[in-house]
């Protein structure tokens, strides 16, 4: 399972916990991960990305461990510690005024 | 017993503000969505009870959220507004194309008949349906496709649809603008559209007198009336008689006729309020004192209205989308501001008073009127 930490409006949004774990199907990318997610939490389709250029929304970021994926292929594989479960992917809504 | 429901959309969530017909005292509630950019929030005159809220933020785009027990609870509904076929260009600020780029629904427009039928009115300007509750939305791409549409412009707050005005007698009829492209309208249910702007003069676009190019704020009109329209303009108030076939200015004897909102009286189809701003660089009250204008004459002449709104040191607006009238008589007249006050008046204007002071900047008022 596949582990994803949410922000607070995607939590309300989705009407879920901080973190969910999902079943991805091999191999497991950014793009997966999110089509994954947006079955699993319908509210949430086109909220981490545009639904029209399926480009990640720019003040959306992906983290795992210490490490900032947000600039990565969306089907280059995720780290081996998120495809284990040891670490969660976290999505963060960048710092950005008001 | 007759309940008033003002729905408030604010830059920071949504509120809903309940009062009996007295109009003396409210309940509020909220902050619904909280956080995120409610540009509006609606009710469908079919199902009072069914409501739509148009939800957006810069980080997760937009939702739309819909309501079947009159806002006690709500759930996200479809957002999937996508542009049909090749999407094309119009001109950015710089006059360079750009290409159109969905960013939000400003503005709700429920079907008079059918609940679950609701127009979007979207920037970059195009206008979307459902007919479906919100499930899935279809563009109306006559509108954003019209041969014009190379030509349009953005104006400060973008290039939005924010008013869509159904025709009460023929829900073929249908009325949109846009800024800063003008006023559109259509006999066919959406499917083909003509511009409606013969009579508009604007000062800041190369032909004062283009079809289009103009900086319409907002278009209203009185239900038993489909085809006298009033118009308040970047500047200007204008009125048409003949459903936009042509337009004359009733600015009047206004102390400036720049401002955003504008709304008809419930029961007086002459009777007009608009809310008059210093200029298009000065966005607040003239003097500091916040006044509500009324033309009992259908324009031309205006009163003042400032008995319980502050008469000093007021730099607050009042947003295109932020005025609204209840059903009850006397008509109740509402309006939020960019300072996060919702003034009400039950006796059509006269008197004012506050019913909150201090939500977010408002981005819209509605107003049902329940039996």
């Amino acid at each position: 399972m596949i582990r994803l930490l949410l922000p607070h409006h995607l939590r309300n949004l989705a009407g879920t916990g901080r973190e969910v774990e999902l079943d991805v199907a091999e191999p497991v990318t950014q793009r997966s991960l999110i089509d994954a997610l947006e079955d699993a939490y319908p509210p949430l389709r086109g909220t981490l990305r545009d639904p029209a250029t399926q480009r990640r929304r720019p003040f959306i970021r992906f983290f795992a461990g210490e490490e900032d994926l947000s600039h990565e292929p969306p089907d280059a594989l995720l780290p081996e510690a998120v495809l284990t479960g040891k670490e969660p992917l976290h999505v963060v809504g960048a710092m950005a005024g008001g | 017993m007759t309940a008033v429901r003002v729905l408030v959309g604010t830059q920071k969530g949504a509120f809903i503000l309940s009062s009996d017909g007295r109009r003396t005292g409210w309940e509020v509630e909220g902050p619904l969505f909280g956080g995120w950019e409610v540009y509006h929030v609606t009710g469908s005159p079919a199902d009072p009870d069914r409501l739509y809220a148009s939800q957006s933020t810069g980080w997760f785009g937009q939702v739309i959220q819909r309501s079947d027990d009159g806002g006690r609870s709500w759930n996200p509904a479809g957002n999937g507004f996508s542009y049909q076929g090749g999407t094309g260009t119009h001109q950015w600020y710089d006059g360079t194309p750009h290409p159109w780029e969905f960013a939000r629904v400003w503005h709700l427009e429920p079907s008079y008949d059918d609940p679950d039928t609701v127009y979007a009115g979207a920037e970059d300007a195009a206008l979307f349906r459902t007919t479906d509750g919100a499930a899935t939305w279809t563009e109306l791409e006559g509108l954003r496709t019209h041969h014009t549409g190379p030509k349009w412009q953005p104006g400060a707050g973008g290039m939005c649809v924010h008013t869509v005005l159904i025709d009460p007698s023929d829900a073929d009829r249908l009325h949109v603008a846009i800024s800063a492209a003008g006023v559109f309208r259509s006999g066919d249910a959406g499917q083909s559209w003509a511009p409606a702007n013969r009579g508009l003069q604007s000062g800041g676009i190369p032909d004062p007198d283009a079809e289009v190019g103009h900086c319409v704020h907002r278009i209203t009109r009185h239900p038993s009336r489909p085809d006298v329209l009033f118009m308040q303009k970047h500047w200007d108030v204008m009125r048409s008689d003949d459903g936009g076939d042509h337009w004359r200015e009733i600015s009047g004897d206004l102390p400036t006729d720049f401002g955003f909102p504008i709304a008809v009286h419930a029961h007086e189809p002459d009777t007009v309020y608009v809310v008059p701003i210093t200029s298009d660089s000065e966005h607040y009250p003239p003097e500091g004192r916040l006044r509500v204008y009324r033309s009992r004459t259908g324009g031309d002449e205006w009163e003042p209205l400032s008995a319980g709104l502050p008469q000093s040191d007021c730099y607050v607006n009042v947003l295109r989308d932020a005025m609204a009238v209840d059903d009850l008589d006397p008509c109740g007249i509402y309006f939020g501001t960019t300072g996060g006050q919702v003034y009400g008046s039950a006796d059509s204007g006269d008197t004012w008073q506050p019913i909150v002071r201090d939500l977010p900047r408002v981005l819209s008022v509605e107003v049902q009127t329940r039996p």
